[in-house]
């Protein structure tokens, strides 16, 4: 449950993430913003995904 | 001073001014390059994304225990090879002097200003546990992961990343925002005037 509330901790960092990285591509703020939910939805699916994957094989250890 | 205009898509242009002067001044401080260009929403932008990364794992790798700010500091001891420091230079003035200059005084055998701020620890000895009420400037490095458990790990994730996005800001503070659709229109139709015109002048 612990491991779980960290990835809050996550949560910041895709926002500043996908933002910088969508300023580096555009000059207007609603182009920004809208590459930013793409890159954003992008990194939380990468990490769901990881986190599946994960998740099966400690489950399958323990 | 030349003024290097870079021109969009959309066909405008954006003033970048001197290139080095403002990509330095990203450097120094994020944003600053973009203020100094006259583009303030995306020096805002960035000065409060990356800046705000780069301050709140200041604020997780430390305590009033410890001192704050622990996960930032310039270590090349052996034992202690602080490579993520390399990174979070990447965010230049908040970083490079204090780091140096708490460095220095470590090294010289001497107590780090402002309670052990972005100070190394000490380096592991037999007798640590010995000194449990020792100032926080004097805390090892082993006794600070073990009183921030986690948080000085996620303290210097943040600061790298910090200090890495603002390679990204310095570069579009120099050359302006990459045109990835543009490139990958160009790359997909060859007959595009404007790599005819690129060959021509080559």
């Amino acid at each position: 449950m612990t491991n779980i509330i960290n990835l809050w901790f996550a949560a910041p960092l895709v926002v500043s993430v996908s933002l910088v990285y969508a300023a580096t591509r555009h000059e207007d703020g609603g182009a920004i913003l809208h590459h930013a939910l793409r890159v954003a939805g992008w990194i939380v699916s990468f990490m769901a995904i990881i986190f599946g994957i994960l998740w099966m094989v400690s489950s399958q250890v323990s | 001073m030349a003024e290097f205009m870079d021109p969009q898509k959309d066909g405008t242009e954006i003033p970048l001014k001197d290139p080095f002067v403002a990509g330095f001044l990203a450097w120094m401080v994020p944003g600053m390059g973009h203020f100094y260009q006259g583009r303030t929403a995306k020096g805002a932008l960035y000065l409060v994304c990356i800046l705000g990364t780069f301050v709140y794992g200041l604020y997780l790798s430390g305590s009033s225990q410890v001192g704050w700010g622990r996960a930032v500091y310039m270590s090349f001891r052996t034992n202690d090879l602080r490579l993520p420091w390399l990174c979070q230079i990447g965010v230049g003035l908040p970083t490079l002097p204090l780091t140096l200059l708490q460095s220095n005084f470590v090294g010289h055998g001497q107590t780090p200003m402002w309670n052990g701020f972005m100070a190394p620890p000490e380096l592991e000895f037999p007798e640590a546990n010995a000194f449990r009420n020792e100032p926080a400037a004097h805390k090892s490095l082993s006794e600070i992961q073990r009183m921030l458990p986690q948080y000085f790990e996620m303290g210097t994730v943040y600061t790298m990343i910090a200090g890495l996005l603002n390679i990204l800001a310095i570069y579009d503070a120099c050359c302006g925002p990459v045109p990835a659709e543009m490139g990958r229109k160009e790359e997909d139709d060859p007959t595009d005037d404007s790599n005819a015109n690129l060959e021509k002048t080559a």
